[in-house]
């Protein structure tokens, strides 16, 4: 897994509550055995018309490449468990979700594939909302060491929460595959426990 | 003196193998569920590492979210999802786990399939890389859907790596109206409550109405208890999870097993983070008109007022105006079936409102039995019999257009009245308008092809 400490980007707004993974990633797209390749299916009908053609007037399309941070409504990826979701914010280039709350599955599946799910406050992300009509170009430093993030240019920050142990494993670039492979025996001892 | 402990958490705790940390568990899983859409990447993980299945005999495969319902003997047309199921096949071949392919007697939608085959037992821990697991908790059992990182973390080690949730009882007081079914009643839990009220919760349903429920409803209730963000839901096990049980199960059922099962209640004092109580004179037919499945109103009531640009851009997408009630909105789509209400008593409430009516030639139906096994049922009891009659006819199982992956779509404008759990933008096809129902609502809107009134549902048998 990618590692990731320090983040600083411009963001893109999608100021829609409950977007679900379905949104995320149309379930036509889950036929590949593969985790790469998604992101170009990423919001795919949002994204798209029915021509396949760009919607000009939806904002991943107004933006300019290399934004790795998303700000978006609140019951952010409820819905299905498909890991794809995550896997195809990751590939179109994200590293950052900022919002003021996820739903449990996506979260996990986020924090599993080196994408960080930040919860904000309303009042914090109101002011990114304000923020970014008046400059489209404004940037965000998202700390994970510090638990911070910061909107350049005014300074506000914000501290946020995260697991500790998600915390090291997002900084170390290691998963939770590599911690209960390690665990093989203290399963075993709980498994004869357990008869 | 032992503090008093929700049902969850006697099951939690028995499965806590250790605590990374106070916000962190590693917790032992007894039964796995795999399918072909989230588990070939976490066999790849494995294979990366070079290990091996860690306890195969606790996984159990089937095929279900990208199969054709239709002419199942033969390949599947789909280069891709052909390719996707085979590769489920070679995976469970090379690592010993047991699978129900298609055409299988014992093949079908996999939370459907886990409860009949006797799979899924009281006390236990389930997941699957599917959020609907949440299903099998009506038996008494920690279920919850995972994401294929944790798919393969339970294949290589049968633990997951998980935070403990918080705790919230919900009881359903008095007693529900002939008319009315369990999808209602969770229906009315979420609209009342929210989409994302569950959010780091687990729930115990409670109380009369579930009591009086069958296993068949109590699995309708905590199938969708993931669409108000919960982790899950449960019910303790009582006389009619046992009977459920001794038809169901492929061994006999032991005392010891039985007086284990007695256990599993909710300590009388026990302490939750929430609870809240529902009752059931409030509940009505229910029916979606929005994107999430919190946006749903009683047959009667008028669609509320917009709250806000997210409910304003659900309406537009609908068609739906505010104010407005859906009676007599016209319907040219029926999906029966899904892990929701794709079971035997679903489709049996159904028939019997089907009596001496037939399907408007307006409608197009779609009824997909959640397994070969609900399918037997249907027949033996000569249901088949009476759908034929009333010009429906049966697909083979699957989730079909519930996520509408396989192919199984609903044309872009149109409305369906949907047994399924998400109303969700696309979800049954690109533009399709879902109107999630139970039962009875979708099998009236197929024979009337539209949405009818509370009193004409009330009085259709009389």
């Amino acid at each position: 897994m990618e590692k990731i400490d320090k983040v600083h980007s411009p963001f893109v707004v999608l100021d829609i509550d409950n977007i679900d993974t379905d949104q995320i990633i149309p379930a036509r797209f889950l036929k590949s055995t593969n985790k790469s390749g998604y992101g170009e299916k990423l919001f795919y009908d949002w994204r798209y018309d029915s021509k396949g053609s760009l919607k000009l007037d939806f904002p991943l399309n107004r933006n300019h490449s290399n934004v790795k941070i998303l700000v978006a409504g609140e019951n952010f990826g409820c819905g299905s468990s498909r890991e794809h979701a995550a896997w195809a914010l990751h590939d179109y280039g994200f590293r950052v979700i900022v919002s003021t709350h996820f739903a449990d599955i996506f979260k996990n599946n986020a924090l599993n594939n080196g994408l960080l799910p930040i919860e904000v406050s309303p009042e914090f992300y109101e002011e990114l909302l304000e923020e970014a009509k008046v400059d489209s170009e404004i940037s965000l430093l998202v700390d994970l060491s510090k638990e911070e993030v910061c909107l350049m240019v005014s300074g506000i920050r914000e501290s946020f929460k995260i697991n500790p142990h998600k915390k090291q494993c997002l900084l170390k670039g290691q998963n939770d595959l590599d911690y209960l492979i390690h665990l093989k025996d203290e399963i075993v001892a709980f498994e004869k426990s357990m008869k | 003196m032992m503090k008093a402990q929700t049902l969850f958490e006697k099951i939690w705790n028995r499965h806590l193998v250790k605590s990374v940390d106070d916000k962190t568990d590693v917790l032992y899983i007894d039964r796995h569920f795999i399918h072909e859409v989230t588990s070939p990447q976490a066999f790849d993980e494995l294979k990366q590492r070079t290990i091996s299945v860690f306890r195969p005999e606790q996984t159990t495969a089937t095929v279900d979210h990208n199969v054709p319902t239709q002419k199942q003997h033969l390949p599947i047309q789909n280069k891709e999802s052909r390719k996707q199921v085979e590769k489920l096949y070679e995976n469970v071949k090379e690592q010993g786990i047991q699978c129900f392919p298609l055409l299988d007697e014992k093949n079908g939608i996999v939370h459907v399939i886990g409860p009949e085959q006797g799979l899924s037992r009281p006390g236990m821990t389930i997941v699957c890389g599917d959020s609907h697991t949440s299903t099998h908790g009506a038996f008494g059992t920690i279920a919850f859907g995972i994401g294929t990182s944790q798919v393969a973390q339970v294949l290589a080690s049968q633990c997951v790596l998980v935070s403990r949730p918080k705790t919230m009882k919900i009881s359903i007081n008095g007693i529900l109206e002939e008319h009315l079914t369990p999808k209602d009643v969770i229906l009315y839990i979420i609209s009342k409550l929210g989409t994302d009220f569950g959010t780091g919760y687990f729930i115990e349903y409670t109380g009369e109405v579930i009591d009086r429920m069958s296993m068949e409803g109590r699995m309708t209730v905590c199938n969708m208890s993931i669409e108000m963000g919960a982790r899950g839901g449960l019910i303790a096990p009582d006389e009619v999870t046992i009977n459920y049980m001794r038809e169901h199960s492929k061994t006999a059922l032991t005392k010891e097993e039985l007086e284990k099962w007695k256990r599993l209640q909710s300590d009388a004092d026990a302490k939750y983070d929430i609870e809240v109580s529902i009752d059931a004179d409030e509940i009505d037919t229910m029916l979606t008109y929005g994107t999430n499945p919190g946006m749903a109103i009683r047959v009667g009531d008028s669609v509320p007022t917009s709250t806000g640009a997210t409910a304003s851009k659900a309406l537009e997408y609908m068609g739906i105006n505010e104010g407005k009630v859906l009676e007599g909105l016209p319907v040219k789509y029926v999906f029966i079936g899904s892990c929701t209400n794709g079971r035997y008593e679903d489709f049996a409430i159904a028939a019997d409102y089907l009596k001496g009516h037939k399907k408007s030639n307006k409608v197009t139906a779609l009824l997909v039995p959640g397994s070969n096994r609900v399918m037997k049922q249907i027949v033996d009891a000569g249901l088949d019999k009476v759908y034929q009659e009333a010009g429906f006819e049966f697909r083979q199982p699957g989730c079909s257009a519930c996520l509408a992956m396989n192919g199984d779509t609903i044309p872009a404008g149109e409305y369906c009245v949907s047994t399924s759990n998400r109303n969700f933008e696309g979800r049954q096809g690109s533009g399709a308008r879902t109107i999630l129902a139970s039962p009875v609502l979708a099998i009236i809107a197929a024979i009337e092809g539209k949405i009818v009134n509370a009193k004409t549902i009330r009085e259709w048998k009389k």
